[in-house]
């Protein structure tokens, strides 16, 4: 971890440089927070936030001077998630998702800054596009919105794109995500222009022609119900060749959605042997399987697949032992229309940033599996160092980008609830527990659910 | 349902009339849908097989008609080609009187991309009692039975199930080999493309069920290994062996498909390892017989001399598709008993 901070871009930090431009210059108190973040429990408090920023901790100020004041008992303060991987859909496909939705949603599963994907209509493939996107993300309530550029142009898998140029417009990442990058060459040259940049390269690991039509996990169940197959093996190969490209070039390479043990495993065994790598897990490889396709319900669709039992078990087991560096979500919207199509035609994806902390919290913490301070980590801290960003913290002074959550709060998943344009869910109808009720960023509220009713009350 | 001999049972099929099977929630004591064989019984399927010799009967009689599913209307959606099946089904509605609709989505304006639930809100409004559906996705039919209130049988879902064809070719085995007990201890081959075949899944979903062993035969990539895993399935990639003692033998369609993608090296290779013949059939039980869905390729999957020979029953089972899915029909609409 410590090479890859060296590597990192901190100067060029788009977090803190948006910091100082603050949202909101009110201040407001966050009354008895229990207050928690990546350095650690720092117990009950009054924390106090102006100009965009945590000002301190029980301060001694006259109510006059207090503009907003957020009953924050019995519920937990921590920094606002970060998620490396969202499909927002726009430009071009805003029947499945915009900016104003997407990124109310992402505030609404308590993240404060998110990165968009380039697989939209058209590609983000040119610096126009990227800051076209700044400029709106900037001025569109919800999360902080931070572009992705396409590594190829129209993701064709051909032609780099101009890199230098997309990273100047504000792009802060360079993926393909979506489409794999098929040629060994093209990636080899992208991971060294990259590296020359301080750019993050994003991967979607999967060997296209083993992959081929595959719409789930080749094993029993496929094979049984009939469906085509998309191997562990498509996967574990292209993280080898991925990994070994970041070795051999030294570009930070962040190996998204691992999805397999066979996967994981190759990554690991790279990490260990000095490939410039960092690993990302998603909440649905993390709770679901195969199995669910036996319901023949598109909504279980998703690139890549869900696989076995076994998987799952070594997924989460990889993040207890800290192999994994972030969840990232790979919210993937799409309309109802879509996700009722058969499983052949229907697209592959999944609405979850909204349930992605209480489902993690109500699947992994709750039942042991997992410390809080280990998800939270996943969620902040984690992700931040991968793109090289400051650790979110609570200390004065830092970004107001903050989430409160309500870890007794248990109420069943509702899509017609979602702020996403995409309302339906693998998980609807499930009761989850751990929601987050507010979230700030840059000092303003940008979700606010804290009249919900506080299942202890003193 | 006791095994009395087909000749001798007489004909009974009450009117449905009074019924109205379309209203209110999925009916209760009987079974709604054939999707696949997963939640009938044995028991259930076999008295399947003995309604299918009422109706063997009464396609015997010259009028070859009766009322039992007058005023409902069945509607066959096929929304992938198919020539002998819609037609066998289209038979067996009209048969018992009911009312046809057809729908084929290559003439329709119904494209891939849209949203099967709003193609099936469309055609619900024509109430239609029972769907027959076709598609080349898996998992179709169980996607409208989640939409429909009308009961559905599945002619083909992509490489999934095609339960009535397994339900004719097990008519077809027990008409040879007699009774009800004449699955316990039996084995059926079958040999080809087994992974892209519905056909080879309803089967070994079927036979299995009735007490029958299946062997597999193939390459290795038309045969996935994961198959013998299955309770009463073996897996070899020599012929001989699956057919050796072996009472029914079917030989599955080859696509040209296969080779371009690699599954097979050449048709001459495949010919040479797998190509069912009257020598190999030596291997198998006496009273073997010969079996194919259909439609063949001669001289490729199978001999032609085999095919035309005495232990094919090929036509038979083309013939025994009207019946059973007579029985299907008439399970599904009026009721067992």
């Amino acid at each position: 971890m410590s090479s890859m901070q060296q590597r990192s871009t901190s100067d060029t930090d788009p977090r803190l440089n948006q910091a100082t431009t603050a949202r909101s210059s009110a201040r407001t108190v966050f009354r008895n927070a229990h207050l928690v973040d990546g350095t650690g429990d720092h117990g009950v408090h009054d924390l106090y936030v102006k100009d965009g920023r945590i000002e301190g901790w029980d301060l001694t100020v006259d109510s006059s001077a207090i503009d907003h004041e957020i009953d924050a008992q019995d519920r937990l303060l921590t920094p606002a998630f970060v998620d490396l991987h969202v499909h927002l859909r726009d430009p071009g496909q805003e029947q499945k998702e915009d900016l104003a939705s997407g990124l109310a949603a992402s505030a609404a599963g308590g993240f404060g800054t998110v990165i968009s994907m380039a697989n939209t209509d058209p590609v983000v493939d040119e610096p126009g596009l990227v800051a076209d996107l700044v400029r709106r993300g900037a001025r569109t309530p919800g999360a902080r919105l931070h572009p992705a550029a396409a590594l190829s142009h129209g993701l064709k898998g051909d032609a780099l794109t101009d890199f230098a140029a997309l990273k100047e417009a504000g792009a802060v990442m360079i993926t393909d995500d979506g489409i794999p990058v098929a040629d060994s060459h093209l990636m080899r040259r992208a991971c060294e222009y990259a590296a020359e940049l301080g750019l993050v390269i994003q991967t979607h690991s999967e060997e296209p022609a083993l992959r081929a039509d595959g719409v789930m996990n080749e094993g029993a169940v496929s094979r049984k119900l009939g469906l085509p197959g998309n191997p562990d093996t498509a996967e574990a190969l292209m993280i080898f060749r991925d990994g070994e490209l970041a070795h051999m070039t030294g570009a930070r390479v962040h190996i998204a959605h691992v999805s397999s043990k066979r996967g994981m495993e190759v990554a690991e065994w790279l990490k260990a042997n000095g490939a410039p790598i960092t690993i990302e897990v998603t909440p649905h490889h993390l709770t679901l399987t195969d199995d669910s396709l036996t319901s023949f319900d598109p909504l279980f669709k998703v690139a890549p697949p869900l696989r076995t039992t076994d998987d799952v078990a070594y997924l989460r087991d990889a993040v207890r032992r800290g192999v994994v560096d972030n969840i990232g979500t790979d919210h993937a919207p799409h309309t109802r229309a879509e996700k009722e199509r058969d499983m052949l035609n229907a697209p592959f994806g999944i609405s979850n940033i909204e349930v992605c902390f209480p489902l993690l919290y109500t699947e992994l913490v709750l039942k042991g599996e997992l410390e809080l301070t280990n998800l939270l980590h996943l969620l902040q801290a984690g992700p931040a160092a991968v793109m090289g960003w400051t650790a979110p913290s609570l200390a004065p002074g830092a970004p107001a980008d903050l989430t409160l959550l309500d870890l007794e709060h248990s109420a069943p998943v509702k899509g017609v609830d979602f702020r996403s344009k995409a309302k339906w869910t693998p998980w609807e109808g499930q009761s989850l527990q751990g929601w987050p009720v507010l979230t700030m960023v840059g000092g303003r509220v940008e979700f606010d659910r804290s009249d919900l009713a506080q299942a202890v009350s003193i | 349902m006791a095994a009395v001999p087909a000749a001798s049972r007489p004909i009974t099929i009450p009117n449905p009339v009074s019924e109205t099977p379309r209203e209110g929630s999925p009916r209760r004591g009987r079974k709604q849908h054939l999707l696949d064989f997963a939640d009938w019984t044995k028991d259930e399927v076999l008295a399947l097989l003995d309604t299918s010799d009422v109706m063997a009967q009464v396609l015997t009689r010259t009028i070859k008609k009766v009322p039992a599913l007058q005023g409902l209307t069945v509607a066959t959606l096929f929304f992938e080609d198919s020539t002998r099946t819609r037609l066998s089904f289209d038979r067996a509605a009209r048969a018992q009187s009911a009312d046809v609709m057809s729908f084929a989505a290559g003439g329709s304006s119904l494209t891939k991309g849209e949203s099967l639930r709003d193609t099936l809100r469309t055609l619900d409004q024509l109430q239609a009692d029972l769907y027959v559906v076709r598609h080349p996705a898996a998992g179709v039919p169980y996607q409208l039975a989640r939409w429909t209130n009308a009961a559905i049988v599945n002619a083909g879902d992509g490489r999934r199930a095609h339960p009535t064809q397994a339900l004719l070719d097990a008519y077809t085995f027990r008409n040879r080999f007699g009774g009800n007990g004449a699955f316990e201890g039996k084995r059926l081959a079958i040999v080809g493309d087994i992974d892209h075949s519905r056909v080879a899944r309803s089967n070994i979903e079927l036979f299995t069920k009735l007490g029958a062993e299946v062997a597999l035969t193939g390459p290795t990539t038309l045969v996935p290994r994961e198959f013998a895993d299955l309770p009463g399935v073996t897996v070899t990639n020599r012929l001989e062996e699956a057919v050796e003692g072996a009472h029914a033998v079917m030989a599955l369609r080859m696509q040209s498909e296969r080779m371009t993608r690699g599954l097979i090296p050449s048709f001459a290779e495949y010919v040479a390892r797998y190509q069912l013949t009257s020598e190999v059939m030596k291997l198998a039980h006496q009273d073997a017989i010969v079996m194919h869905p259909g439609p063949l390729v001669r001289d490729l999957e199978i001999a032609s001399d085999l095919a035309d020979g005495e232990r094919s029953v090929i036509e038979q089972q083309v013939a025994n598709g009207v019946p059973t899915r007579m029985a299907v029909l008439y399970t599904l609409l009026v009721g067992q008993k």
